[in-house]
């Protein structure tokens, strides 16, 4: 087969990998960023301390998803970076504030305190409402207009949802207590949030895209995607179903399936990826560019291919080695 | 308005981004090393000492972390928005050498160091040194790659061009091209001094302030003989650097010694107002034949002047005085740094105004390297990539407006955190030698 061809396949895929885990995982942190407001004092040491030792790597997806779009497909970074210009600064600015809240917070005069903590939520909030209007405006392929806006802004508020609803399953899986059966209510409001935004998104993508209506609407792939929004739906009536009944349990202190908010919302995220996905493939600029069009020469894919061959298993080992160390409850941070 | 111009902005704009960045890896790539001594001085010897200034230098090291990663990320979305023309030329290049940055590199330090903060109680000893020898490693892997492209930019090699493209021919040309082990070993170097200076200057600060407990000697004379090791170091390489831009980049070379017109016996120029007008320095001030003598190894040898390069030269003055500013901090480090490591040598404590004098240098290398880095990179105008890019052919079509107001944005929070950050360093350092209950003061202020 022609390394022209699968290539760019390859590294679209590496690329999508490569979001998808930063929104799951850096997608948690900023969640509990975003929910940091309302908690206690002492609440707010313990939620930060269930990210401390995690939120680096998370934005490294980041980093390594924008990274190989620059280096697989420059036009198409150049296109997009271009076009999102303003939300990417925005999204920047939140996300620096946030990472170095995170420091200076805890080593900063006492009486600064409550000024970083308001800047590690506000960044949070800024990064993930500005991520969820790069998303929108993406999929719009950038039209302008106040109904493609609106669009983004939805996009905005639905990412935000999601990420508090992560935030939030995160933190009834690594705390405990008080702080626990709090998170198990704030996801129950983060979930109807993200029900709304995951449905108004479903419904307005293929209205502002009749060649994404197109993909979706025709037979067969209409009932070979159909299990993509019935488990979704399922995943959510599962969700709104044991978020009170994990909350009566953990009030008796019985404190089992505290792993199940976050799991069952991972997979509503893996499946609305997968569904953007599949609504935009092969295209990585909608309208305008195909991703064989936009991919960087082979001879420079093949070396980046050869090394993520590599070195990607190995990351993701240490990722596991990282996760299993800091296993369970969330315990104070301390550099000693 | 002729200064706003889309890419007079997209310059300052990143510019200010990688000035700002580069200021935490200088310090994370050594300190990472330095506390990895610490921990296995510890190891070795079981003192608590090595421990407490471990622990007190982990914190820093946390934070200065925090800041390279945040202003990091801005720079992997500010190539293609900034330069998109630089990936359509150099992709083949600079796509590889960045990717292999993110994958051996960051990944690697970022994930080891959650546990080298916050693992000490989770894992063993061993794993826990580890952790912490990975992360050290990580930030050098780190450097290695991008000190590669960033010398493949000043001296490419390995390449060919063809129809406006750059292709790869050797690897190992392209990655150690000419340039690549001088620049390579000349960062490192400033960023062990710029560590040791900080060290030093932190310590001395603790010292005068009465905090003399074994933890902080021990730091305060790592700090000061890691400078006093590594400045006549630092010279040196910086001169066999100097003799390698002479020979691949004699247009950034004429610049750094101010010389218009080419000539034998040059001088070496203390003080000058280059003058792009008349092509001429106005009160220049040197030590006739010194330029020569320390380029060419001869009083009378011959230094190409900028009259060679016409309208492909860098911008004189800049060049010629960030060169000037660097030499003299490194000339001001390597008085300082020997006379207090003569003074704790001979009386076991530096002498009060020498130890202020340390506090004062504290971020002297900060100043050095921004200096250096001033050097290499406008040396290297007009041309993005020597002889195959010039720096107004990548620009980009964003509008200046929209560079403009992020430009301002940017500026606004690094003055705000670069505020914080210094001023963090040194109220860490005040609490830090104050009793556990003094330390509760601060919260009903």
């Amino acid at each position: 087969m022609n390394a022209e061809l699968w290539l760019p396949v390859i590294f679209a895929g590496l690329m999508a990998i490569s979001l998808l885990a930063y929104v799951i995982l850096d997608g948690y942190d900023l969640g509990v960023g975003v929910l940091l407001p309302l908690g206690s004092d002492s609440q707010r040491d313990n939620m930060i301390a269930s990210i401390g030792p995690f939120w680096d790597a998370n934005e490294t997806w980041l980093v390594l998803g924008v990274g190989l779009l620059l280096v697989a497909f420059p036009m198409a970074h150049g296109i997009i970076l271009g076009e999102l210009y303003l939300p990417v600064a925005l999204m920047l600015l939140g996300l620096i504030l946030r990472g170095v809240a995170f420091d200076f917070r805890v080593k900063a005069q006492a009486h600064h305190q409550p000024a970083w903590n308001a800047a590690f939520a506000a960044g949070s909030l800024l990064a993930a409402a500005s991520q969820g209007v790069m998303l929108g405006r993406y999929l719009t392929g950038f039209a302008p207009g106040a109904a493609a806006w609106g669009f983004a802004l939805l996009a905005g508020a639905g990412l935000t949802a999601a990420y508090v609803l992560l935030g939030a399953g995160w933190l009834i899986m690594k705390t405990e207590g008080e702080l626990q059966q709090r998170a198990t209510r704030w996801a129950q409001r983060a979930l109807l949030g993200t029900g709304v935004a995951v449905a108004a998104v479903s419904i307005a993508t293929p209205l502002a895209s009749a060649r994404i209506a197109a993909k979706w609407f025709t037979l067969p792939d209409v009932l070979l995607l159909l299990p993509l929004p019935l488990v979704t739906l399922a995943l959510f009536v599962l969700l709104a179903v044991s978020l009170p009944r994990l909350a009566a349990r953990q009030a008796a202190g019985n404190d089992s399936f505290c792993w199940l908010p976050f799991a069952a919302t991972v997979g509503i995220v893996l499946l609305s990826f997968w569904g953007l996905a599949y609504s935009v493939f092969p295209e990585i600029v909608i309208g305008r560019l195909t991703i064989w069009q936009a991919a960087s020469d082979a001879e420079a894919l093949w070396v980046i291919l050869a090394g993520a061959a590599v070195v990607l298993p190995t990351i993701i080992g240490y990722t596991v080695f990282a996760y299993r160390v800091f296993w369970g409850k969330a315990r104070e941070l301390s550099y000693s | 308005m002729d200064s706003f111009d889309p890419l007079t902005l997209a310059r300052i704009q990143f510019a200010a981004n990688i000035s700002f960045h580069i200021l935490f890896p200088t310090i994370s790539i050594a300190m990472g090393w330095v506390l990895l001594y610490f921990k296995t001085r510890f190891d070795r010897s079981g003192d608590q000492a090595w421990l407490d200034a471990y622990g007190f230098w982990v914190k820093i090291f946390a934070l200065t972390f925090a800041l390279g990663v945040v202003s990091g990320i801005t720079m992997s979305f500010q190539f293609g928005t900034n330069w998109p023309g630089y990936m359509q030329k150099v992709g083949n290049v600079a796509g590889p050498l960045l990717a292999y940055e993110v994958l051996t590199a960051f990944f690697l330090e970022a994930t080891f160091l959650g546990i080298m903060l916050f693992g000490r109680s989770r894992v063993s000893n061993r794993v826990h040194t580890l952790a912490t020898f990975l992360v050290a490693f990580g930030t050098t892997v780190s450097a290695f790659w991008i000190i590669a492209l960033n010398s493949w930019m000043q001296t490419p090699a390995g390449v060919s061009v063809v129809d406006g493209k750059v292709h790869v021919e050797s690897w190992l040309a392209v990655i150690f091209n000419p340039s690549m082990p001088y620049r390579l070993t000349h960062m490192l170097l400033a960023s062990g001094l710029t560590v040791a200076f900080l060290v030093a200057g932190v310590s001395a600060y603790r010292w005068l302030r009465g905090d003399r407990g074994a933890g902080v000697r021990h730091a305060l004379k790592t700090g000061v003989t890691l400078a006093a090791m590594l400045i006549p170091l630092q010279i040196l390489v910086g001169d066999a650097h100097g003799l390698n831009t002479f020979h691949h980049q004699p247009a950034k070379l004429a610049a750094i010694e101010g010389v218009w017109h080419t000539e034998r016996g040059a001088p070496l120029l203390l003080f000058a107002l280059p003058d792009e007008a008349t092509q001429s320095n106005r009160y220049a001030l040197g030590i006739p034949k010194l330029a020569s003598l320390i380029i060419t190894h001869q009083p009378d040898g011959e230094i190409r002047g900028l009259n060679e390069f016409a309208g492909a030269h860098p911008p004189v003055a800049k060049v010629f005085w960030s060169f000037r500013v660097m030499v003299a901090v490194g000339v001001a480090m390597l008085l300082a740094s020997w006379l207090a490591a003569w003074q704790l040598r001979r009386r076991g404590e530096p002498a009060p105004w020498l130890a202020r004098a340390l506090v004062a240098m504290t971020f002297s290398g900060w100043l050095a390297t921004l200096a250096g880095w001033y050097v290499t990179e406008i040396g290297r105008q007009p041309w993005l990539v020597t002889g195959i890019l010039r720096t107004a052919d990548a620009a980009s079509a964003v509008g200046g407006g929209m560079i403009l107001s992020t430009l301002l944005m940017y500026l606004a929070l690094y003055a705000v955190l670069l505020a914080s950050y210094v001023s963090v360093v040194f109220y860490l350092a005040k609490k830090a030698g104050q009793p556990a209950a003094a330390n509760l003061e601060g919260v009903s202020a």
